[in-house]
């Protein structure tokens, strides 16, 4: 059952950018006789300038990620944290990936290759961490992208927030692969 | 809050470089990421030319009208500062449908068009709104309905299984998300005026 499902969305996933591709326009041109080709292209220009106004943010926030992973600091907060963590049952195997997700995309699938060629897709590390790894997103690169788009650098309560949800995701990732897959 | 977290990142890692004898790879990971942020950025300008695009056209045809009025009763409650009709609206909720179904490449140009539709409605253009500040809260969540391709190729079997706990963790997340933006954005230090 499980296994069709996702055979299936995998499979309609495929088709969706290019139905979209080709069902908007196709809507706009006969229902409401827009002149796709022109909007489109007016519509387009704006990518340069956004990808060019994020630059900065990126370079701020991804600079400052780079030196932490490079420095070793992680290893520092894994010692300090795995002990309290082992109490409420996180295995500390999958500690680094859940510091890493907020940090960097391709670091946590770093992480992730190594936990399913250390200890085989089967296991339980490699469920906890798939899943994790599935259930949340880079929030310091969706932070500097989305706020550096429209030159937002007071975030308030964004990081809080966008934090704290992260460690609730790596929580309930642990939770519910040993409930429902242990 | 950012202000003390960058630099504090930083701080950080060139003392724990120090001791961890990691120094001159933290100097290597600054230039380096210096440069691929540029990398990054700069790649994005073909696939969000596309998106905005073909939004373009879904906006001139009254689609995204349409379906941000399919969405209302949640996205009032959501983001009870954004006009009803308000094409933002409708940035968000394509947004999410595309995050919900795995299409990052897709999401990122809708989610930038929305930031730039709120922008819009806020009266202090280098603070963000509370509807921002939900806005990406849910965003890096990540609502996600089907397991990423990246995963699926690592895991191979096993990926089936992790189908089910993967949505029930995003959506732990996701609440966690929603009620803590709903909770800091009452206090004092996170407020519009005394916020960094």
């Amino acid at each position: 059952m499980i296994e069709f499902m996702v055979g299936g969305m995998n499979a309609a996933a495929k088709y969706i950018i290019p139905l979209l591709l080709v069902g908007i326009p196709l809507y706009a041109l006969s229902v409401k006789k827009v002149k796709v080709y022109e909007v489109f292209v007016e519509g387009a220009k704006d990518g340069f300038t956004i990808a060019v106004r994020i630059i900065p943010y990126l370079v701020a926030i991804l600079v400052a990620v780079g030196m932490f992973r490079a420095s070793g600091a992680l290893d520092l907060l894994l010692n300090l944290l795995a002990p309290v963590l082992n109490l409420i049952g996180f295995p500390p195997e999958n500690l680094p990936l859940a510091l890493m997700r907020p940090l960097s995309g391709s670091g946590s699938l770093g992480l992730l290759t190594d936990l399913v060629n250390e200890y085989g897709a089967e296991s339980m590390y490699a469920k906890i961490g798939a899943t994790m790894f599935g259930s949340s997103e880079t929030t310091f690169y969706v932070l500097a992208v989305y706020f550096g788009s429209v030159g937002i650098t007071r975030s308030r309560h964004a990081l809080a927030a966008g934090l704290t949800a992260d460690a609730v995701g790596a929580l309930a990732a642990v939770f519910f692969c040993k409930l429902l897959l242990g | 809050m950012l202000n003390y977290i960058w630099f504090g990142m930083m701080a950080i890692s060139v003392i724990a470089g120090i001791f961890t004898g990691n120094i001159e790879a933290v100097t290597e990971a600054a230039i380096n990421m210096a440069k691929v942020a540029v990398e990054i950025s700069i790649g994005l300008i073909g696939i969000m030319a596309l998106w905005l695009g073909i939004m373009k056209i879904a906006e001139a045809s009254g689609l995204i009208r349409i379906i941000a009025r399919g969405l209302n009763p949640i996205t009032v409650r959501l983001f009870p500062d954004v006009p009803e009709d308000h094409p933002a609206i409708g940035s968000i909720v394509l947004n999410m449908a595309a995050n919900m179904l795995g299409l990052g490449n897709a999401a990122t140009p809708l989610g930038l068009k929305a930031m730039e539709e709120l922008q819009e409605l806020n009266p202090k253009k280098d603070t963000a709104t509370n509807s921002m500040v939900m806005f990406l809260a849910i965003n890096t969540s990540s609502v996600q309905l089907i397991v990423p391709a990246t995963v699926v190729a690592l895991m191979g079997a096993t990926a089936s299984q992790i189908f089910l706990t993967t949505i029930l963790a995003t959506l732990a997340s996701t609440i966690a998300a929603i009620v803590m933006v709903k909770i800091l954005e009452k206090m004092k230090r996170f407020s519009v005026e005394d916020a960094s």
